[in-house]
C-alpha cells in the first residue's frame, strides 16, 4: 500500500474533501457539467429572443420571471445572458471543468506517481472552483441583475453601475467569483507543474511523456504566467469602483452627473485583461488537443505522427500566445505600428496550428481506426479545429479586422475554433477515461448517437454565423430590427436558433449515459482501448496511490501501436524493449 | 403539492426510460463493442459528413452570400476588398482540401479486426515541407495585409475635413469644424443645456455660468425662506455643489487657450452625417460615458470611441447616398452608422444616419445647420 493509502476514510473524507487526484477530478468534472448545463440553458434562451425578436414565449417567462415580462425578454437580461453565458463556459467549463478534470485524472496516472505533489492544495484548488462557482450562481439572483458588460467586462461599462444595472452589486459578485477562481487555478496550476517535472517515475522522461501530460503541463505553465494578470486587472477595477481611483475612468458623464475619475484610461484595462485573455484561449485548447493526440494515436492503433513536432509546435504555441494580445484591440485607437506587430505574430501561430493539423491527418493515414464514441469527437476536433482556425487569418489581419470585428464572424470563429474544439476534447476525453474514473463502461451507441447530433447540430449553429457577420451584424445585439439593413437576416437567425436547440436538446442523451453507466454500466475491462499509457495499468478498482506495491517502471515512449515484430497491435510503456528493439522516434 | 407532483413524474419518467434502456439492450443482445460492422457505419457517416460539410458550405454561400455587405463606398475599401477576397479565396481552397482529407482518410482506413496498421512514426522530409508551405505562403500574406494596413492608417491627412463624431448612451452627434477647420476644445464637465457636447468656449462659459448662478440665486432665496434646518442643510449642500461645479469650469476655461476659444465658435453640432462625396474627411470619436465603437459597414471604418481620449479614422467616401440607392436597386438605402461595442441595454438602437452627397448638396445642408453652431447656441 502507498504512504497514502492507511488512513481510515469517512463519507467525508472520500467524496467531499477527498485527497485524492481521481476524486478531485470527478469533482472537477461533475461541478464542470452542472456550469456547463447553465451556461447551455442561456444560450438557448438567448438564441429563443434573437430568432423571433420581441415575441413573448412561455418559456422566457418561465425561466426568467420579472425579467421576460409578458415572456419578452428586457434587453437588460439579454446582455447578462450573454456575459453569463460567455464566463461559465471560457472559464467554468473549459478552464476548470476540462483541465481540472483531465489534469487531475491523468498527470499523476500517467507519469506514473501515487498522486498529485501536494494533495491538500490539490483540494483547496476545488474548494476555491467550487466557492467560485457557488459565488457566480448566486450574482444570477441578485434584485439589479447578474454581471451584464460582456465576458471581457471592459470598463467604464463594468465600472459604473449608472451606465448598466448589471454592474452593480452582479459585477461586484463577478469579480470576486473570478478573484476566486484564480485562486484555485494557480493552486492548481502549480501543483501540476511541479507534479510532472519531479514525480515522473523510472524510466519516463521528458521525451516519453503521453502528449496529453505535455499539454497539460504546458497549459499549466501559462495559466501561472498569465492568470495573476487578470487579477491585477480585476483588483483594480474593485479599487475603481468602489474606492474612487481612476485607473482605467476619466471625463465621464452618466445620467446627468460628472463622475469625479480624471486621468485613466479604459484601453489600459483591455491590455491587462488580453494579457491573459488570449494565452486563455491556448489554456482552453491545448488540453484538448493533448487529449485528441492521445485518443487519435490510440484508436488509430498508430503511432502519433510527428511526436517530437508536436511537442515543438504545443511549445511554439504556448509561446507565441503571449505575444498577440493586441490583435484583440486593434481598432481601439492603439498605435497602428503596435497593431503591424500584433498582425505579424498573430498570423504565425498558424504555422504550428498547420502542422497540428498535418500530423492529425498523418496519423489518421493509413490507420486501422476504430471508431469510439471518443475518436469521433476526436476526429471532429480537428475538423472545427480546421473550420474555425482558418478565419483566424481574416480576425488576425488587422486591415481585415476593421470591418468584422466584433460582428457575429467573430462569434462564429471563436465559438467554432475555441468552444466547440474544446468541448469536443472534453466530451472525447470522457468518452475514453470514463472506464478510469468509475471503472464501468458507457453505453457505445448512446455515444454514437450523441456524437452525430451533436457534430451536426454544432455546424449548423455556427457556420451561418460567418455569413451574419459578412453582412456586418454587430455581436450583443438584442435584436436586429432596429437597423433596415438587417431585415434579411432573421431566416439566418431561424436556422442558427434551430440548431442550437436541438444540439442543446442532444446532450441530454450524453448526461443520460453518464450518469446511468456510473451506477449501471458494465464493468470496465482493465485496459479497454488497448492503450500503451500507464494509467491503464493501475487496478480497475480506484484506490487511493493508484498502484498496490511499487509503482510500473517505463521503458518506451506512448505510442509503439502496431509496432513490427511485436505481438499484440499495442505494447505499454511497462513493457522492456527486446533485444535489438530500437525506441524509434 | 403541485411541484412535488412534477417532480415525482420525472422520476417515474426517468426511471421508466431506464428501464427501457436496459430491456432494449438485453433484446437486441447488442454488444458494448466497437465491431467491424459499427466501424463501417461510422466510417461511411463521416464520409457523407465530409460531403454534407462541403456541401452546406456551397448551399450557404448560395443562399445568404447576397445579403452580406455590398461594394465598398470608400476609396480604401475596395483595397480591404480584395484582400479579404485572396485571404477568403486561400481560406477556402485550404478548407476544401482539407475537409475532404480528414473526413475520406477517416473512411478509408476504418478499422477492421483483420487489419494492422502502418508503423509510421515521423517524416522529416514531409515534415520539412509542410512547414515550408505554410511559412512562406503566410509571410506573402502578412506583408500583403501590412500593406493594406499601412494605406489605411498611414494617410495623409493635413487636407482633410475634420469631423467630431461624438457617441454617448445611445445617440450619436456629429460636430463640423465650421471654416477654420478646426475643432474646439471640449470636456464632459462643460456639458449642459444646448451645448450637448461640452465644447468650451466664450459663449458656452457664459451660458453655463449664467445658468449655474441663476440656480444659485434660486436656491439662495430658498434659503432664507425655509425654516426647517434639515432642509437647510440640504439646500447648501446643493449651492455648494454648484459653487463647485462653477469654479471647475472657470479652470477649464481658464485652461484652454485664446486660440482654441476662438475656432471652437463655429463649430456646428447636427444629429446627423453628412459627408461630400470624393472629399477625405478625417473623423474624430469622443465619448461621453461608456467605450461605443463607431462602425460604418458599408465605407469598412471602425474605431472605438473611448471616453477620456480621442481616436481618429480617415477616409475618403466614394458613392453618395443615390448612386448607392441605384446600385442596390433599392430606393430606400441609407448609410448608417452603428454602435459596435456593446454600451448598455439600447445598445442594439444606437445608430445616426449618414448621408453622402455632392458638395454642392453638402454646402446646401451645411448651411441649414448654422442655428445650431456654438456662437449661437
Amino acid at each position: 500500500m502507498s504512504e497514502h493509502g492507511h488512513h481510515k476514510e469517512n463519507f467525508f473524507s472520500k467524496y467531499v474533501f477527498s485527497l485524492d487526484h481521481k476524486m478531485i477530478s470527478k469533482q472537477f468534472l461533475i461541478t464542470g457539467m452542472v456550469m456547463g448545463v447553465i451556461a447551455m440553458l442561456m444560450s438557448a434562451l438567448f438564441r429563443i429572443q434573437l430568432a423571433n425578436p420581441g415575441e413573448s414565449s412561455g418559456i422566457l417567462s418561465f425561466f426568467l420571471g420579472r425579467w421576460a415580462e409578458g415572456g419578452v425578454m428586457s434587453p437588460d437580461i439579454y446582455l447578462s445572458l450573454v456575459t453569463i453565458h460567455g464566463t461559465i463556459m471560457v472559464f467554468f467549463v473549459l478552464t476548470g471543468g476540462l483541465s481540472g478534470t483531465f489534469a487531475n485524472l491523468l498527470l499523476p496516472l500517467q507519469i506514473g506517481a501515487r498522486d498529485m505533489a501536494s494533495g491538500f492544495l490539490n483540494m483547496l484548488s476545488y474548494w476555491f472552483f467550487f466557492a467560485s462557482s457557488v459565488v457566480m450562481i448566486i450574482s444570477l439572483f441578485v434584485q439589479s441583475g447578474p454581471a451584464s458588460a460582456g465576458w471581457t467586462i471592459y470598463p467604464p461599462l463594468s465600472a459604473v453601475p449608472e451606465a448598466i444595472s448589471g454592474s452593480g452589486l452582479g459585477m461586484t459578485l463577478w469579480l470576486v467569483s473570478m478573484t476566486l477562481f484564480i485562486v484555485s487555478s494557480l493552486l492548481g496550476g502549480l501543483n501540476y507543474i511541479v507534479t510532472v517535472l519531479n514525480l515522473r517515475t523510472k524510466g519516463m522522461s521528458m521525451t516519453r511523456l503521453p502528449l496529453t501530460v505535455w499539454a497539460l503541463l504546458i497549459t499549466a505553465i501559462l495559466g501561472v504566467l498569465s492568470f495573476p494578470v487578470l487579477l491585477s486587472a480585476a483588483l483594480l477595477l474593485v479599487f475603481d469602483r468602489s474606492f474612487g481611483t481612476s485607473f482605467f475612468l476619466s471625463d465621464i458623464l452618466v445620467q446627468g452627473e460628472v463622475l469625479s475619475h480624471a486621468g485613466g484610461n479604459p484601453i489600459l484595462f483591455q491590455h491587462l485583461f488580453w494579457f491573459l485573455g488570449h494565452p486563455e484561449v491556448y489554456i482552453v485548447l491545448l488540453p484538448a488537443l493533448g487529449i485528441t493526440s492521445e485518443i487519435i494515436a490510440t484508436n488509430s492503433r498508430k503511432p502519433i505522427f510527428g511526436y517530437r513536432a508536436m511537442i515543438g509546435s504545443i511549445l511554439a504555441i504556448a509561446f507565441l500566445s503571449f505575444i498577440v494580445w493586441g490583435h484583440h484591440m486593434f481598432i481601439t485607437g492603439m498605435n497602428p505600428f503596435l497593431g503591424s506587430v500584433f498582425v505579424f505574430t498573430t498570423l504565425l501561430i498558424a504555422i504550428p496550428s498547420a502542422i497540428k493539423t498535418f500530423n492529425y491527418i498523418a496519423t489518421l493515414w493509413k490507420g486501422n481506426l476504430q471508431f469510439t464514441p471518443a475518436m469521433l469527437f476526436s476526429i471532429g476536433l480537428v475538423s472545427t479545429f480546421i473550420t474555425g482556425g482558418l478565419t483566424g487569418l481574416i480576425l488576425g489581419d488587422s486591415a481585415l479586422d476593421i470591418n468584422v470585428h466584433d460582428t457575429y464572424f467573430v462569434v462564429a470563429h471563436f465559438h467554432i475554433v475555441m468552444g466547440l474544439s474544446a468541448i469536443f476534447g472534453m466530451l472525447a476525453g470522457v468518452y475514453h477515461w470514463f472506464p478510469r474514473m468509475y471503472g464501468r463502461m458507457m453505453n457505445l451507441k448512446l455515444g454514437y448517437v450523441h456524437f452525430w447530433g451533436t457534430f451536426i447540430c454544432a455546424y449548423g449553429t455556427f457556420f451561418p454565423m460567418h455569413f451574419l457577420g459578412m453582412a456586418g451584424l454587430p455581436r450583443r445585439y438584442y435584436s436586429n430590427t432596429a437597423f433596415p439593413m438587417f431585415d434579411n437576416l432573421l431566416d439566418i437567425n431561424e436556422v442558427v436558433s434551430f440548431f442550437a436547440i436541438v444540439g442543446a436538446l442532444f446532450q441530454i442523451i450524453f448526461f443520460f449515459n453518464f450518469f446511468y453507466s456510473i451506477f449501471r454500466g458494465p464493468k470496465s475491462p482493465q485496459n479497454p482501448w488497448k492503450s500503451n499509457t500507464l494509467e491503464w495499468t493501475a487496478p480497475v478498482e480506484r484506490m487511493h496511490g493508484n498502484w498496490p506495491g511499487e509503482i510500473p517502471e517505463v521503458h518506451r515512449w506512448a505510442y509503439d501501436y502496431s509496432k513490427p515484430g511485436m505481438d499484440d497491435d499495442f505494447v505499454p510503456q511497462t513493457v522492456p524493449l527486446k533485444e535489438g528493439e530500437k525506441e524509434e522516434h | 403539492m403541485i411541484n412535488i407532483l412534477i417532480v415525482l413524474v420525472a422520476i417515474i419518467f426517468i426511471a421508466q426510460i431506464v428501464r427501457i434502456f436496459e430491456i432494449s439492450n438485453i433484446v437486441s443482445k447488442a454488444k458494448n463493442e466497437i465491431t467491424n460492422e459499427s466501424n463501417h457505419v461510422n466510417g461511411v457517416l463521416l464520409l457523407l459528413s465530409g460531403i454534407g460539410l462541403v456541401v452546406f458550405f456551397f448551399w450557404q454561400r448560395a443562399m445568404w452570400m447576397d445579403q452580406t455587405l455590398p461594394v465598398a463606398a470608400s476609396e480604401h475599401g475596395p483595397i480591404i476588398d480584395s484582400l479579404w477576397d485572396t485571404t477568403m479565396g486561400l481560406i477556402i481552397i485550404v478548407f476544401l482540401i482539407l475537409t475532404p482529407m480528414l473526413f475520406g482518410v477517416s473512411f478509408l482506413y476504418r478499422g477492421k479486426k483483420e487489419n494492422t496498421a502502418s508503423y509510421i512514426t515521423h517524416n522529416n522530409k514531409l515534415e520539412f515541407f509542410w512547414t515550408a508551405i505554410p511559412a512562406v505562403v503566410l509571410l506573402a500574406l502578412i506583408s500583403y495585409g501590412l500593406n493594406v494596413w499601412g494605406k489605411i492608417v498611414n494617410q495623409d491627412v493635413s487636407n482633410a475635413m475634420v469631423i467630431e463624431v461624438y457617441g454617448k448612451q445611445f445617440n450619436w452627434t456629429a460636430r463640423y469644424a465650421g471654416e477654420d477647420n478646426q475643432l474646439g476644445a471640449a470636456n464632459v464637465r462643460f456639458v449642459g443645456g444646448k451645448n450637448e457636447l461640452g465644447v468650451i468656449s466664450k459663449t458656452t462659459k457664459e451660458q453655463q455660468v449664467a445658468s449655474i448662478e441663476s440656480k444659485i440665486n434660486n436656491l439662495e432665496s430658498d434659503l432664507s425662506n425655509t425654516l426647517n434646518p434639515a432642509e437647510k442643510k440640504i439646500i447648501s449642500k446643493k449651492i455648494e455643489k454648484l459653487v463647485n461645479k462653477k469654479k471647475t469650469l472657470m479652470t477649464y476655461f481658464i485652461t484652454t487657450s485664446e486660440n482654441k476659444l476662438k475656432v471652437a465658435e463655429d463649430d456646428i453640432i447636427t444629429k446627423e452625417l453628412h459627408l461630400p462625396v470624393g472629399k477625405q474627411v478625417l473623423l474624430k470619436f469622443r465619448s461621453q460615458d461608456v467605450l461605443h465603437s463607431a462602425y460604418l459597414p458599408h465605407f469598412r471604418v471602425q474605431m472605438n470611441c473611448v471616453p477620456g481620449t480621442t481616436t481618429q479614422f480617415a477616409f475618403t467616401p466614394t458613392m453618395t447616398t443615390k448612386e448607392m440607392q441605384e446600385e442596390l436597386n433599392d430606393s430606400s438605402f441609407e448609410y448608417v452608422m452603428l454602435c459596435n461595442k456593446i454600451c448598455g441595454a439600447a445598445h442594439y438602437n444606437m445608430q445616426m444616419k449618414v448621408v453622402v452627397e455632392t458638395e454642392a448638396e453638402y454646402n446646401q445642408w451645411l448651411e441649414s445647420q448654422k442655428v445650431n453652431q456654438i456662437a449661437n447656441l
